[in-house]
């Protein structure tokens, strides 16, 4: 039985690996994460096939949640899910860090795409200062 | 004789010629209110698509246009290459199965290039983006039932300077909200060469439309 994948999408492909990273050790390996992070060379910017490459390597029918960055990176990722055309992919309107642990949590739980994604989008609405 | 496949070949080269040559401004516009790389990225963009295109047999006038924008979206980086890629893909899209184009597929392209940016951008008219061009051009087009290269080449330049006065309302540039002002927008002044572009080779090449 899968989990929801997550795919971190960052202008910066330091960003995204250090994010899975982070995110991996949280859920010890519950869950499938990639990183789409940075240009084809490796600099700053998103590339639509590592994008989509990252959808695909974690897609299950329990379906992905992408996060995203900044501007473009949003373009990308929807232009990658309009041509990728699989089921159950979705872009969550969250802050990147703290939505992806969130996310990523929420999805080692087995909780479903939406509840994944909802739970990413609370994230902005709340405190991290006590 | 309408647009044919030839046409399109000689339009994408003459927009690369153009973005070439003005690849410092392009990157100077950036510069003032974006991130500095648009001259940069659209000229890869363009050089990339012409070397893609050159060197394949295309069936169809949608088959080129398709590799055309698919190429800019993988090789501009930045926001410019889904922008620009999906207006061209919508174009193909458009354009599947002809084998000429004639005006009013040509308007409907126009229209359907700009329904593409804007789905894509999710930018409206006057804040200062691309579609400050894309969409007066596109009711220009609507307008006539026939090709007037030279108020077609007007409409487009005085299209891209209005964006000057204009505050950026997306983007990179709307962090500098006023600071924006007295600026042509990059991928506006983009859009002119390639649109310009478009009405020289219909121009120079005697197509009737």
């Amino acid at each position: 039985m899968s989990n929801v994948g997550i795919v971190i999408v960052s202008h910066s492909d330091l960003i995204a690996s250090g994010l899975k990273e982070l995110v991996t050790q949280a859920v010890r390996g519950g869950v499938r994460i990639e990183a789409a992070g940075g240009t084809e060379n490796g600099d700053i910017g998103t590339s639509l096939d590592k994008i989509m490459e990252a959808v695909q390597a974690v897609h299950s029918d329990k379906g992905v949640l992408i996060l995203f960055d900044l501007g473009s990176a949003l373009m990308n990722a929807e232009m990658a899910v309009e041509l990728l055309g699989l089921e159950h992919v979705e872009i969550a309107d969250a802050p990147l860090i703290e939505g992806g642990y969130v996310a990523a949590v929420e999805a080692s739980m087995g909780k479903t795409l939406p509840e994944v994604r909802e739970a990413a989008e609370k994230v902005r609405n709340e405190k991290k200062r006590g | 004789m309408a647009l044919t496949k030839e046409h399109i070949l000689l339009w994408l080269n003459r927009a690369n010629e153009k973005i070439q040559e003005q690849k410092s401004y392009l990157t100077d516009l950036d510069q003032a209110i974006g991130d500095g790389d648009h001259g940069i990225n659209i000229s890869r963009g363009f050089a990339e698509a012409v070397k893609k295109t050159s060197s394949t047999d295309y069936d169809t006038i949608s088959d080129l246009l398709k590799d055309w924008g698919m190429t800019l979206v993988s090789k501009v980086g930045g926001a410019s290459g889904p922008l620009f890629g999906t207006a061209l893909l919508k174009i193909s899209m458009k354009w599947k199965g002809l084998e000429e184009i004639d005006y009013i597929n040509l308007s409907a392209a126009i229209e359907e290039g700009l329904n593409g940016i804007v789905q894509r951008g999710h930018a409206g008219e006057n804040q200062k983006t691309m579609v400050d061009v894309w969409a007066p051009v596109s009711r220009f087009m609507k307008e006539h039932d026939s090709f007037h290269a030279d108020d077609f080449k007007t409409v487009v330049k005085e299209a891209m300077e209005a964006t000057k006065a204009m505050k950026a309302e997306k983007g990179r540039a709307a962090y500098l909200n006023d600071r924006s002002i007295g600026f042509i927008d990059p991928g506006s002044a983009t859009s002119y060469y390639l649109l310009t572009a478009l009405a020289e080779v219909i121009e120079e090449e005697g197509v009737s439309l």
